[in-house]
């Protein structure tokens, strides 16, 4: 008889056990992130206690009890029916023409959706990085765009368009003009700076350094005091700019020496070989930058540049110090509207601007995040 | 030598650089220049005064909030202008401890094996960080501060205090004259603890025993004090704020403009610090807390002993910047009437006197000269954690 039948071989694996009920699907997942300590119960338990006392009556004021049309504020008082009212998104409503174009007169507002639109392109073409012809995104937003914009909003009576003075601006439109003038402006500032700060050239680098740490030493908002109080004096009369353009000089520098900052800390993660590559090639300066270090370094620094976005686009509220229009500054003044005087009226309206400023900045945000892995894998590979 | 060779040889592209750099400069000087002349005349032609005589004028308006003696009456706009920086210096204090202690929490929590805290705490961080600061002021000022009940309504806290929509009053402690005593012996105590801590350094360095400096630092700063107080006879009492007719009498107000603020700060400050606290405990390679677990470190020594002191390496310079934030967004009071710096300054006084160059650069200079000041700290302090390249 053979050996082999006499010993006991296994010819196949045995079957796996599944894994212990308590390690795995829903009771696992609970078990290993909420109850694996004495002490992470306790804080599961503090959390759903705060949860259970927070939403619910957040999801009834703003959702359940709200009051979603009326005529006046009689609709958000307490009445009979509904004792205790939540937010009055009829006052929102009544109220959001004047939200997103202010006093812009109903006639022209298609100038200002149509902005919007070409806004819109604009952002679309330079955000989608697989997007065809970049470069010519890139001059449209930068030069066409505002050229095209300047035209629309305010006017050239030339060509069949009234002009519309900035006094009447307001809400949306001039919240996005703000920010956008910041972008525009802010960029190409900020790399001259950035290029400024790491020159051979003693004055340059001097006057450089010296505008970009005295803007990043201040605060915004002495910035827009300056430009709107001392600018019109520091130049003729007849030359005295505007309330609103005074203070987007004032928005559009303060941007530039911080995004200055960003773009230097591009410029500083390209390594020195790239430099002396160029240079042995015989590249001038300014097309050894153009051609071969600022496409690198602003890729690198691109998430660093959407948060500076965010930053100024958040900041674009204090042009409300300076008595213009922005967004809140309608909130403020559409609250302060007797005909919806209620309790909850205050509440409403910050909550709405709350949501739109939230849903901006919360969107850049996560496109940054998206380039910034994006550009991990592209360095991994 | 001949005489050819004494003036430095230069390329094209140097001489290129040197024309360059000569227009920059009357570019500037130019401008500076034409700004000026402008600047004197729009001046002259509305009848404003330049320079800084108006400083011992007398000011004439009222601040809300004083912690130096003033009023309207006799006090100078120089006067008004301390009186803004202290506000200001006061607000910017309270909120940096208040948002560090509040954001080293949260970022603490974020990095929490806690699903639902490390959620709750990204969740804050998410929602405040992308809404307007200057939104969230207004929010906590005009919807949560100002609907708070009138004086009549005025809720009672335990402990003496109330709270309405003018604010919120404290009982106001009053030191009788023997508590020199106590303040004397609590900076004792404070000195001999910082003493005893460089002493028991140098001593585990010699000997290797750990220094003992909490157990010294209770005993010199609570119960030395605590026993000096009661001897000297418990030299304190409470004025109580008691509710009037028309007003509230005695106690401290706390202005809402000031609550609002200061909560807004530390709340939106915080999730920016929680950031930056996650960012430098994830920059700690996690070999080292396997290391220090190797060596039968607890965690909580773990986290003492190595973590946080690498950790801290990382996290103090950004941490710095914001606190220069925290300060310089505080300008943001003059949105709700808190009288800080620019309030009082760039806003009463610049409307008052008209001067707007001197005073908006008074202003910018204090703001430059408080960022100054505090990145040279801590660069210095960043000089004494980093670590020594050997």
């Amino acid at each position: 008889m053979a050996v082999a039948d006499q010993v006991y071989l296994r010819d196949a694996p045995a079957k796996l056990l599944p894994a212990p009920v308590a390690s795995t699907g829903l009771l696992g997942w609970l078990r290993a992130n909420l109850l694996s300590s004495p002490a992470n119960i306790a804080l599961t338990i503090i959390c759903v206690a705060a949860i259970v006392w927070i939403v619910p009556p957040l999801l009834r004021f703003f959702i359940f009890d709200a009051v979603w049309s009326g005529a006046d504020r009689e609709a958000c008082l307490p009445s009979e029916q509904r004792p205790e009212p939540g937010a009055c998104w009829a006052f929102v409503r009544e109220w959001s023409s004047y939200f997103v174009y202010g006093f812009y007169p109903i006639s022209e507002r298609w100038r200002v959706d149509l902005f919007f639109g070409l806004l819109a392109l604009g952002i679309a073409w330079l955000a989608w990085l697989g997007a065809p012809r970049r470069d010519l995104g890139a001059i449209y937003f930068f030069i066409v765009l505002p050229i095209l914009s300047y035209i629309l909003l305010s006017g050239v009576t030339m060509i069949g368009l009234p002009d519309v003075p900035t006094s009447l601006w307001g809400g949306i439109l001039v919240t996005i003009v703000v920010a956008t003038v910041g972008i525009v402006a802010s960029l190409p500032l900020g790399i001259l700076l950035a290029l400024g700060r790491r020159s051979t050239m003693p004055a340059v680098r001097l006057a450089s350094i010296t505008f970009i740490e005295f803007v990043r030493g201040v605060p915004l908002i002495t910035v827009l005091f300056m430009a709107s109080v001392m600018l019109p004096l520091f130049v003729p009369d007849r030359f005295a700019p505007d309330k609103l353009v005074r203070a987007l000089i004032g928005v559009a520098l303060f941007a530039s020496a911080y995004m200055a900052e960003v773009v230097r800390g591009g410029l500083l993660s390209i390594p020195r070989g790239q430099f002396e590559a160029a240079q042995a090639l015989g590249l001038s300066y300014w097309r050894m930058m153009v051609l071969v270090i600022l496409p690198q370094a602003l890729r690198v620094t691109l998430p660093n540049i959407v948060n500076t976005f965010i930053g100024l686009f958040k900041d674009t509220t204090l042009v409300f110090i300076v008595g213009i229009f922005d967004f809140l500054r309608t909130i403020e003044a559409a609250r302060g509207d007797p005909h919806w005087a209620t309790p909850v009226t205050s509440v409403t309206g910050y909550a709405f601007a709350a949501v739109f400023y939230f849903v901006c900045c919360y969107g850049m945000s996560r496109y940054s995040r998206n380039v910034e892995a994006r550009l991990a894998r592209a360095h991994r590979r | 030598m001949s005489k050819m060779l004494q003036f430095p040889v230069r390329s094209k592209q140097q001489w290129t650089n040197i024309a360059l750099q000569a227009a920059l400069a009357v570019v500037v000087g130019g401008l500076i220049y034409a700004a000026a002349v402008n600047a004197a005349n729009n001046l002259a032609k509305a009848g404003i005064a330049s320079g800084f005589r108006f400083w011992d004028n007398t000011a004439g308006f009222d601040i809300s909030q004083t912690l130096i003696s003033y009023s309207s009456s006799t006090s100078t706009f120089g006067r008004a202008f301390w009186v803004g920086l202290l506000n200001t210096l006061l607000i910017a204090s309270l909120g940096i401890v208040l948002a560090t202690a509040l954001g080293f929490t949260i970022g603490i929590a974020r990095l929490s094996r806690n699903w639902l805290v490390s959620h709750l705490a990204g969740g804050y961080v998410e929602l405040v960080r992308n809404i307007p600061l200057l939104l969230q002021i207004l929010f906590w000022y005009n919807a949560v501060l100002k609907s708070l009940p009138d004086l009549r309504g005025s809720i009672a806290i335990p402990g003496g205090a109330f709270l309405n929509n003018r604010g919120l009053f404290l009982p106001q402690p009053l030191f009788g004259p023997n508590f020199g005593y106590v303040v004397a012996v609590l900076v004792f105590g404070i000195v001999a603890t910082l003493a005893a801590g460089i002493w028991g350094r140098r001593r585990q360095e010699r000997t290797g025993q750990p220094p003992r400096t909490l157990n010294y630092a209770f005993g010199l700063i609570v119960l030395l004090p605590l026993v000096v107080f009661f001897a000297a006879g418990a030299p304190l009492s409470f004025s109580f704020p008691e509710l009037a007719r028309f007003n509230i009498r005695g106690g401290i107000e706390i202005l809402p403009e000031f609550a609002a603020l200061l909560v807004a700060l530390t709340i939106y400050t915080a999730a920016f610090i929680a950031e930056v606290v996650r960012a430098g405990i994830l920059a700690v390679a996690p070999g080292q807390t396997e290391a220090a677990q190797a060596l039968g470190l607890r965690s909580g020594a773990t986290l003492r002993l190595v973590v946080v002191p690498q950790a801290m390496r990382v996290i103090v310079p950004p941490l710095t910047s914001q606190y220069l934030n925290l300060t310089k967004n505080s300008s943001l009071a003059v949105a709700i009437g808190y009288p800080d710096l620019v309030q009082v300054f760039a806003g009463s006084v610049l409307n008052i006197t008209g001067q707007a160059v001197e005073v908006i650069a008074i202003t910018m200079a204090v703001y430059l000269f408080l960022s100054l000041v505090t990145s040279f700290l801590m660069n210095l302090y960043g000089r004494r954690v980093a670590i020594a390249e050997r």
